[in-house]
């Protein structure tokens, strides 16, 4: 144990920004997932390795001498294609089916994922460079590595984005009545179909934005996806599905929780506090929903 | 049910067919000894696989393109069997098991990773199989009293005690104070003890002593305590992983401390993929081409690299290096035991005394190889920020200066 973090002020703000500015590229992933998990009822837990694939992306124009930044607008592009391919190979066939049908569906793309991205891309660990420098504040006490503030940033955008697209637009609308009642939805003349497959070619597009910043801000490498999956499950447990403020909240929660696990506990129960995290939240959950149903009876 | 008895009987020919069969696939048929390795060609593993493999075919083409193995009055070449362990342990034990019990297999070369390594020799050592590897250096591979198993490897515990070394000295033989940063793997905490030994040694003091996951991505936190603190030292072992985000993280958040020490820089390729940000960081290598060391088959360091990349078109790197020693000290051990018999070529191996290009080898009866030490090499760039490999301790084969401490990040 170590409460280094609690003697200087300074440290602990450290922690809480670096928490938060992960916490928000967490966020961003977690809102793919909650998007089409309220959508289509399927938990993708190859959320992560679409993540990675977006990062390669931005990896590959890196190489070619385009700066990864770019990799925001591209990776997206890309993904989202691939997520329509995605849907309509496999997740069209398990859309209607029970939550371990899809699961394990998912659970199978993910392992092809990994194993194609480590044959084509070899299994180096790989990062792209930004060159964004870093901000120094309160007398270089607290340091902000400006690609992190860059994540942090274009995730708020295209969070903002869709907020919009998904209150305003035609398909927006189509995507909150299949959430909401798909049978209905589809009586009044929405093609459902057609919303599945846009809901799961956003969430991919929103995976190669976090896949594109990860790799200016951490590392990539084919088997890195599930901790990836594991936050935005446990992030989307928390808020809720459909519950945007929720998702960001709790992804910045999560950041800073992560960040004081790793200063108090150490780095290796980083990971681990997660698990314990999730765990608690779900027993919480579970004594809640029965006090409600006994004050019900 | 006539007809299953007759399914029944076919299959149990066949069993027994095969099971008499395997008896006359020996280790050496006609002119060629025929050694095993499972390699890890997928899986994460897959790149170091690969420059364990090169090494090794590296090696066996030039040993029979040069006379092969004499035994007996009678010259014999190298072949391998290589099947694919997928970089998985439990895959790793099986096929080790196929090889030796179905192949027929009876002398083996190692996978890659210690990991890996653990796995099979248990399996070499229930067979009495004498394998040679040159991939794992995780110390408690030497203290299982295993018999058949030889690393040609210095062992993961002495990869960075010489930066402590080095920085007691420099400090005016005064003690240092570390901060560590290990990933929980076999390898990464060997290489702690070793620190925490070279530490009680000198009475050096830890200060800050954190464990990265497997996972790891992120070592902001450690970073930010190292900042606060002010180490002497920073050693960080994670794999290329733990190389690449370190030197990241260390170049964004602008920590200074006058020693850098880590292992995996040229796995990792960091003077490549961070070019100037990598500059000054102190690497752990069991192998340069620089080194001086020769033999009649690759020469030496500079020649066997120039070899290595005409034939396989990029720089060996010390895995591939050390894998073609491991066919070399076979072949020493063959022509000394002058048989082959499993027990004798065990008993020749562990009597091994040789130079090769890749270093002295001689084994202690653990099996690591006590006679090659490791390098240390710091990566230094010019200006037009070219960045560089360049050995700096031990000085017998110094191509330049270390500089330290480090420059202030303020200053560079």
């Amino acid at each position: 144990m170590d409460f280094l973090v609690f003697q200087y002020p300074m440290i602990t703000l450290q922690a809480c920004l670096d928490g938060i500015l992960l916490g928000v590229l967490f966020a961003l992933i977690a809102y793919g997932m909650a998007l089409q998990w309220g959508v289509m009822n399927i938990i993708n837990i190859a959320q992560g390795d679409l993540v990675i694939l977006g990062g390669y992306i931005a990896y590959f124009m890196y190489l070619y001498g385009i700066h990864p930044a770019w990799g925001v607008i591209v990776a997206p592009v890309i993904m989202y294609f691939v997520g329509i391919a995605i849907y309509k190979l496999v997740i069209n066939k398990v859309v209607d089916r029970d939550l371990f049908i899809s699961i394990l569906a998912t659970f199978g793309i993910s392992i092809l994922f990994m194993q194609l991205m480590n044959f084509a891309f070899g299994a180096d660990v790989v990062l792209a460079n930004s060159g964004y420098g870093t901000t120094m504040l309160f007398d270089n006490n607290v340091v902000l590595p400006n690609s992190k503030i860059f994540s942090a940033f274009i995730s708020i955008v295209f969070a903002i984005c869709l907020v919009i697209y998904m209150k305003k637009s035609k398909l927006g609308r189509a995507i909150r009545a299949t959430a909401q009642n798909a049978r209905a939805a589809k009586i009044l003349g929405v093609d459902t179909e057609k919303v599945y497959a846009a809901t799961f070619g956003i969430n991919a597009a929103l995976c190669g934005v976090a896949g594109a910043l990860i790799s200016i801000t951490f590392t990539i490498h084919p088997y890195m996806g599930l901790p990836y999956t594991i936050r935005s499950f446990m992030i989307v447990i928390v808020a809720g599905l459909g519950n945007l403020p929720g998702v960001a909240m709790s992804g910045m929660g999560l950041g800073v929780f992560e960040e004081f696990a790793d200063y108090i506990l150490g780095t290796e129960f980083r990971i681990g506090s997660v698990f314990l995290l999730l765990v608690l939240i779900l027993v919480y959950r579970r004594f809640k929903l029965s006090r409600k149903r006994e004050y019900l009876k | 049910m006539r007809l299953n008895k007759i399914i029944l009987s076919f299959v149990s020919a066949l069993v027994i067919l095969f099971s008499t069969s395997v008896a006359s696939f020996a280790k050496v048929v006609g002119d060629k000894i025929i050694l095993g390795a499972a390699i890890s060609l997928t899986g994460k593993y897959s790149s170091n696989g690969v420059h364990t493999q090169n090494g090794y075919n590296m090696a066996v083409d030039r040993i029979n393109s040069m006379g092969g193995v004499k035994v007996g009055g009678k010259t014999y070449k190298f072949d391998i069997i290589y099947y694919d362990d997928e970089s998985n342990p439990k895959r790793a034990a099986q096929l080790a098991e196929r090889l030796i019990s179905q192949d027929g297999v009876e002398f083996m070369l190692g996978p890659y990773s210690s990991g890996l390594t653990k796995a099979i020799a248990p399996v070499t050592e229930k067979y009495g199989v004498p394998m040679v590897e040159a991939n794992g250096a995780s110390r408690s591979l030497f203290t299982k009293g295993y018999k058949y198993l030889f690393a040609v490897l210095a062992p993961a515990n002495l990869y960075l005690d010489v930066a402590i070394e080095t920085a007691v000295e420099l400090n005016g033989g005064k003690p240092v104070r570390i901060a560590q940063a290990f990933e929980q793997d076999a390898f990464s905490q060997d290489v702690r003890l070793g620190i925490l030994d070279a530490a009680e040694r000198t009475g050096s003091k830890i200060i800050i002593d954190d464990k990265l996951p497997k996972e790891l991505n992120d070592m902001a936190a450690t970073l930010v305590k190292v900042k606060q603190m002010k180490p002497d030292v920073l050693v960080v072992s994670g794999h290329t992983k733990g190389a690449l985000t370190a030197i990241r993280q260390i170049a964004e958040m602008k920590v200074d401390v006058p020693m850098l020490a880590m292992t995996h820089c040229d796995a990792a390729k960091l003077s490549k993929q961070h070019g100037k940000n990598s500059q000054y960081a102190l690497c752990a290598s069991q192998w340069h081409k620089s080194l001086t060391y020769k033999d009649d088959f690759f020469k030496d360091g500079m020649t066997y690299a120039a070899d290595f990349e005409k034939e396989f078109g990029y720089d060996p790197p010390y895995q591939s290096a050390e894998s073609s020693a491991a066919l070399l000290v076979f072949k020493d051990a063959f022509e000394r035991a002058n048989s082959f018999d499993q027990k004798k070529v065990r008993d020749a191996l562990a009597a091994t005394n040789m130079q090769t290009f890749y270093g002295n080898i001689k084994f202690a009866p653990g099996g690591q190889n006590v006679d090659k030490p490791m390098v240390l090499f710091q990566v230094m760039c010019d200006a037009s920020g070219k960045c560089e490999n360049k050995v700096v301790a031990p000085l017998k084969w110094a191509s330049a200066k270390l500089i330290h401490p480090i420059p202030k990040w303020s200053e560079r």
